[in-house]
């Protein structure tokens, strides 16, 4: 191209272009994929909502729930948000060891919760309450089964990051995930106070 | 009809040699997907090519490697789709006078059904999301997708549920319900069989695909335009791409849902749709359309870009009305959440609901007529060049409008009512389905083919194929609009008033005229193949685009930009070229790219096992399945070095033979 203006190349490509490290967008990507779960959330409180009344003469609400063992459930995850808060701050400070020893205590605390739940169900389907008595039941067990398989997948990642933390250290891409698992966490732990006050709260009101 | 739901043994589940088809027509086309299958099989191991296409295709990150494949999966899907088209279109056409055609019942619902969730989800998605893989990134300057292994993973899982849907033909069966399996038809107590299973789990597998790549690219497209680029300084199509990739993440989760509910109401016997223990199928259809109906805006929003850019191309000029472009396709995307209900005014939900949502269907085409002015008016005191993709735009905006007109009719609910699953609907929709999206997608491969492979088009074939596809259009749909009109329903298979059989043998007619149109194309693609040396398009930019996809090499090298691009303005490459800007030629430096990897299309494998054992009720095996793709995720997380450098005298090279190349162009066209 010899009549092409060498003097404006500079204008407009980027000669001293450097390197963008990848993980650039990974916060950005998971947020929004965090929007789509969100979404599936919405749909199974939406559900909820219209079947949450059909109980097709068996048992409702007040027959089914046990509202203290609830609400110690409920603080197991509010707790297990605080832990895997203190885990966030020791991964800021730079020490391994501590973001272990918080993520381990986050882990029990999601456990205990998966426990307690899985009492509750299996309580619930003993006394011929199961999934397929009433359209109320098929909603309640979806929408508490779906937040209850999400934190068995949350554990999962816990535990996969924990044996990555000691393989690795505190790496930018260790601390990418870390921060995407919070992220995760956190987002469990409002929806669940979704689930304590729509699905619990408000159907012993009924 | 084939009971294989009434046995289960632990070891195949309901799986056993009755689900293998006794039907003629299946047993033939089986034989012949058989043989076909084993040919291609026998030609790659001969000729050594399966080394070649796991490294360079099946586990690329590469986008536009992606992108390719994308539309091959797309067009593969199209035949499948459109051959149940011409056996509909013939059934109907012979099923008069006593005549009982050739399909019995129970194969002509598979074949509807089929047709349906065959044309959206694995011949528009994969179409559309294979054109704003390629494009957009080199649209925005960049070098890849933000996530490319999660892109390739899309991919394959894509695949995995048109290969789920492929293996109905052959392996059991495929809904007998209509593409969107209302239910209580689609419940256990009337379809006790796989065919719905078959539905739930094949859109299951290719809807984390889809969802996926919203993702991606909209992060792609928030985090990685050239330096310069501002949303408004962005090209149209990628902004569609934009707004397309918002509603998928804002849609599928949607259509996720409700397919489980239907799936656990079939598989745990729970009773979220069934019609006693309190179950809701209405609550079905309010959920499926609240995906459905952004879903047919998430086909044509990209379509709508396509156009913009060749109108804009092959006009010479800027697009007229950018920023109402823009804000149009926002609206359009924001309005498509809120007329839903349009689909069924009949539920009953009294005048108020219905007028609310046939005001806002009406209102949708506010936008969209402005998008139609904005094309014509940047056609206005254009220099219109009749290429092949222009041509096709033109076909658009006159089929189009027709369709949206019989689409705002329909908006008004009394005249729904008398509407309503009629094959007057039946015309509506694929007169904006093909006349916007098919003709958008041919439009935008005979606009990006020389940009994908460096050739062009044979014009000739392109132009057989676009005239039998306008004649067989017509001829196809219009008399469905006046049959409609007198009151003729959807999905029959046979008829008792032998008045109408005319109306059904011109559109037979029109299927073969489309079928010709396809054939034409096919045979476009293979001739231009064949003289690919003949056709080559050297320079890069065969059209005089403006944006900046036609700024590099035809097909583009892997890192798609030595050097970045920096914007000024909207066309950014008319803007480069205007000001007769020099093309860097040396301080090259190495480049950053993601490694190929295997992860991809491993984990769709296994999780298109999971989903066929589901279907199945294969337990073991889908828990196993499911384990191993938990595990093996698990183990490609130990993978923590996924990039490269491209040597930067490897890019030299490229690039200076790319120099030369200009060079000679250059010497060639003074000379």
């Amino acid at each position: 191209m010899s009549t092409a203006d060498t003097t404006l190349t500079g204008q407009y490509y980027d000669l001293h272009e450097h390197d963008h490290p990848e993980g650039g967008s990974t916060m950005l990507g998971f947020w929004l994929y965090l929007m789509s779960d969100c979404l599936i959330f919405a749909m199974l409180f939406a559900t909820f909502a219209v079947l949450g009344g059909n109980y097709a003469a068996g048992p409702g609400p007040k027959d089914l729930f046990d509202l203290p063992l609830v609400a110690v459930n409920t603080s197991m995850l509010l707790f297990s948000s605080i832990t895997y808060g203190f885990a966030m701050i020791a991964m800021q400070n730079g020490k391994v060891g501590q973001t272990q020893l918080w993520l381990v205590i986050t882990g029990l605390f999601g456990l205990a919760f998966l426990g307690i739940e899985m009492t509750e169900f299996h309580h619930m389907i003993g006394e011929g309450a199961g999934p397929q008595r009433s359209a109320f039941l098929s909603a309640f067990f979806t929408l508490v089964g779906t937040h209850g398989c999400h934190v068995t997948f949350g554990i999962i990642w816990l535990v996969t990051l924990l044996v990555q933390l000691g393989k690795h250290g505190l790496t930018a891409a260790n601390q990418r995930r870390l921060m995407c698992l919070s992220l995760f966490w956190h987002f469990l732990d409002v929806v669940w106070i979704g689930v304590f006050t729509f699905v619990y709260l408000m159907g012993a009101l009924r | 009809m084939i009971s294989t739901h009434q046995h289960w043994t632990p070891l195949l589940g309901r799986l056993g040699l009755d689900a293998i088809p006794t039907e003629p027509i299946v047993i033939a086309t089986f034989a012949a997907v058989s043989l076909g299958g084993i040919a291609l099989v026998a030609a790659l191991t001969y000729f050594r090519l399966w080394g070649y296409l796991w490294k360079e295709w099946f586990t690329s990150v590469d986008h536009k490697k992606i992108g390719i494949m994308y539309m091959i999966l797309g067009l593969i899907m199209f035949l499948r789709g459109f051959a149940d088209a011409l056996m509909i279109r013939s059934q109907q056409a012979l099923a008069f006078n006593g005549h009982d055609g050739y399909l019995n019942s129970h194969h002509f619902d598979q074949v509807f059904t089929a047709h349906g969730v065959i044309m959206i989800f694995f011949v528009a998605m994969p179409f559309v999301t294979g054109l704003m893989n390629y494009v957009v990134p080199l649209q925005i300057g960049a070098r890849d997708v933000s996530f490319p292994f999660l892109n390739n993973f899309s991919f394959w899982m894509t695949v995995g549920g048109a290969v789920l849907v492929m293996a109905s033909l052959f392996i059991g069966e495929f809904a007998r319900t209509g593409w969107l399996a209302y239910p209580p038809l689609s419940g256990l107590a009337y379809s006790p069989d796989v065919g719905v299973d078959y539905y739930v789990w094949s859109l299951q597998v290719a809807g984390v695909g889809t969802t996926l790549s919203g993702v991606n690219l909209i992060a792609t497209i928030i985090k990685l335009r050239a330096p310069g680029m501002s949303m408004m300084k962005m090209p149209v199509f990628s902004w569609t791409a934009l707004v397309t990739n918002v509603l998928i993440v804002a849609s599928f989760p949607v259509l996720t849902v409700v397919l489980a509910l239907l799936g656990l109401d079939r598989t745990l016997h729970t009773n979220f749709f069934t019609n006693d223990f309190g179950g809701s199928a209405m609550l079905y259809v309010n959920l499926i359309w609240i995906w459905g109906h952004p879903e047919v805006y998430i086909l044509v929003l990209p379509i709508f870009g396509v156009f913009s850019e060749i109108t804009s191309t092959f006009c010479g000029k800027r697009l007229f009305g950018y920023s109402s472009m823009v804000y149009a396709t926002v609206v359009i995307g924001i309005l498509s959440y809120i007329v839903w209900l349009h689909h069924f005014f009949t539920m009953g939900s009294g005048a108020s609901v219905n007028s609310f949502f046939g005001i806002t269907t009406m209102v949708i085409s506010i936008p969209t007529g402005a998008k139609m002015f904005n094309w014509l008016f940047t056609m206005y005191k254009g220099r219109i060049r009749y290429d092949l993709p222009m041509m096709w735009t033109v076909a658009f905006m006159l089929t189009f409008v027709i369709g949206g007109m019989t689409g705002v009719m329909m908006a008004v609910p009394p005249a729904d009512f008398v509407l309503h699953n009629s094959v007057f609907l039946i015309a509506h929709f694929h007169n904006v389905i093909i006349g916007g999206v098919v003709f958008g997608v041919f439009a935008a491969i005979n606009y990006w083919w020389p940009k994908a492979f460096g050739f062009k088009l044979n014009v000739f074939w392109g132009k057989v194929s676009f005239w039998c596809w306008q004649i067989g259009f017509w001829l196809a749909f219009g008399p469905l609009y006046i049959l409609g009109l007198m009151g003729v329903t959807r999905r029959m298979r046979v008829f008792d008033d032998p008045s109408i059989q005319g109306f059904y043998i011109v559109a037979f007619l029109g299927a073969l005229f489309v079928a010709a149109g396809i054939g034409a194309m096919l045979l476009q693609f293979g001739i231009s193949i064949w003289k690919r040396e003949e056709y080559k398009d050297e320079s890069g930019d065969p059209w005089g685009g403006r944006t900046l996809e036609w700024a590099t090499s035809s097909p583009p090298p892997e890192y798609n930009f030595a050097f970045t691009p920096k914007v000024h303005d909207l066309d950014a490459w008319a803007d480069i070229k205007k000001n007769n800007v020099a093309r860097p030629t040396e301080g090259f430096r190495a480049i950053l790219m993601p490694r190929n990897t295997w992860a991809g299309i491993v984990l769709a494998g296994m999780a298109t096992l999971c989903g066929f054992c589901l279907i199945w009720q294969i337990w073991w095996l889908a828990a196993l399945s499911l384990v191993s793709l938990i595990g093996t995720a698990i183990v490609y997380t130990f993978t923590y070095d996924r990039t490269f450098h491209i040597p930067a005298d490897h890019i030299a090279a490229v690039e200076n033979a790319r120099t030369a190349q200009l060079a000679e162009l250059e010497k060639g066209a003074a000379a």
